[in-house]
């Protein structure tokens, strides 16, 4: 292993709960944030970080997330993923922790790359429109690859 | 630990180049310092970043990261990232003297 410094970064973000997108948003801006080059590659439920009618919702799972210790019965009660999300967003907001559109914006703004993923984009029947106008573009796997050339993948 | 020299004058730093006492850093060694980062040139706006990121930690301790920069100067973050390309927060605080800042957002 050699260890020059990692100048460019691609991350994948494959889920659609708060908790899956976050952690990569985080580690995009940070990125940039080190002067490293950074694109993110959104593919199946990820794509709702970056669909304009709904990554404002983007909830917590309060079911199959044994972390959270709270009983499988009641994360899954009507709601209690609503309230969950409401709770952390309160704690992240004291913390000025942006919310996702918001923080999604900033990386857009740092010149970090959007991207969604075609295979997805085409399964879910969704278009560019459907997605915020700070995606760079709708990319196959090979473009990915394309993109990710000599840096490295982090997929979440 | 490392050594540099910015207008004549011995400085330690860190190995990332970040000053190790805040104290010995000058105005006068700002252009020098951007100049090994890549900017050939301090404008006013690079000054009004560098003198907030100084105040800021020699307020607070710490200097601020993008976001409390952005939003405290009020400079939107596409035109900090256009100023100090490799990273706005850190770079200014190279530049200024004072450590790299902590905060991960």
């Amino acid at each position: 292993m050699s260890d020059a410094r990692i100048e460019k970064i691609s991350i994948i973000i494959s889920k659609g709960s708060l908790e899956s997108v976050y952690p990569g948003l985080i580690m995009a801006n940070g990125a940039r944030e080190e002067g490293m080059e950074a694109n993110l590659f959104f593919t199946f439920f990820g794509l709702d970080a970056i669909h304009k009618a709904r990554n404002e919702h983007i909830k917590l799972a309060t079911v199959g997330n044994p972390g959270l210790h709270l009983a499988t019965m009641l994360g899954g009660l009507p709601g209690m993923s609503s309230v969950m999300t409401h709770l952390l967003d309160q704690k992240m907001a004291r913390l000025d922790i942006p919310s996702i559109p918001e923080f999604v914006e900033m990386i857009a703004d740092s010149d970090a790359g959007l991207f969604a993923c075609k295979a997805s984009v085409d399964l879910f029947g969704l278009d560019r429109d459907d997605f915020i106008p700070q995606v760079n573009g709708i990319i196959t796997v090979g473009e990915f690859y394309g993109l990710a050339a000599g840096g490295q993948i982090i997929f979440t | 630990m490392a050594t540099m020299t910015y207008v004549g004058i011995e400085v330690s730093t860190d190995a990332e180049g970040f000053f190790a006492d805040p104290s010995k850093w000058t105005e006068a060694m700002a252009p020098q310092i951007a100049a090994a980062e890549g900017i050939a040139e301090l404008t006013d706006r690079h000054w009004q970043v560098i003198r907030f990121m100084r105040d800021e930690y020699e307020r607070k301790g710490d200097a601020p990261n993008v976001r409390a920069l952005s939003k405290t100067t009020g400079i939107p973050i596409k035109e900090l990232y256009q100023l100090f390309p490799k990273g706005p927060a850190k770079l200014a605080a190279k530049i200024a003297g004072v450590p790299k800042p902590h905060g991960c957002i």
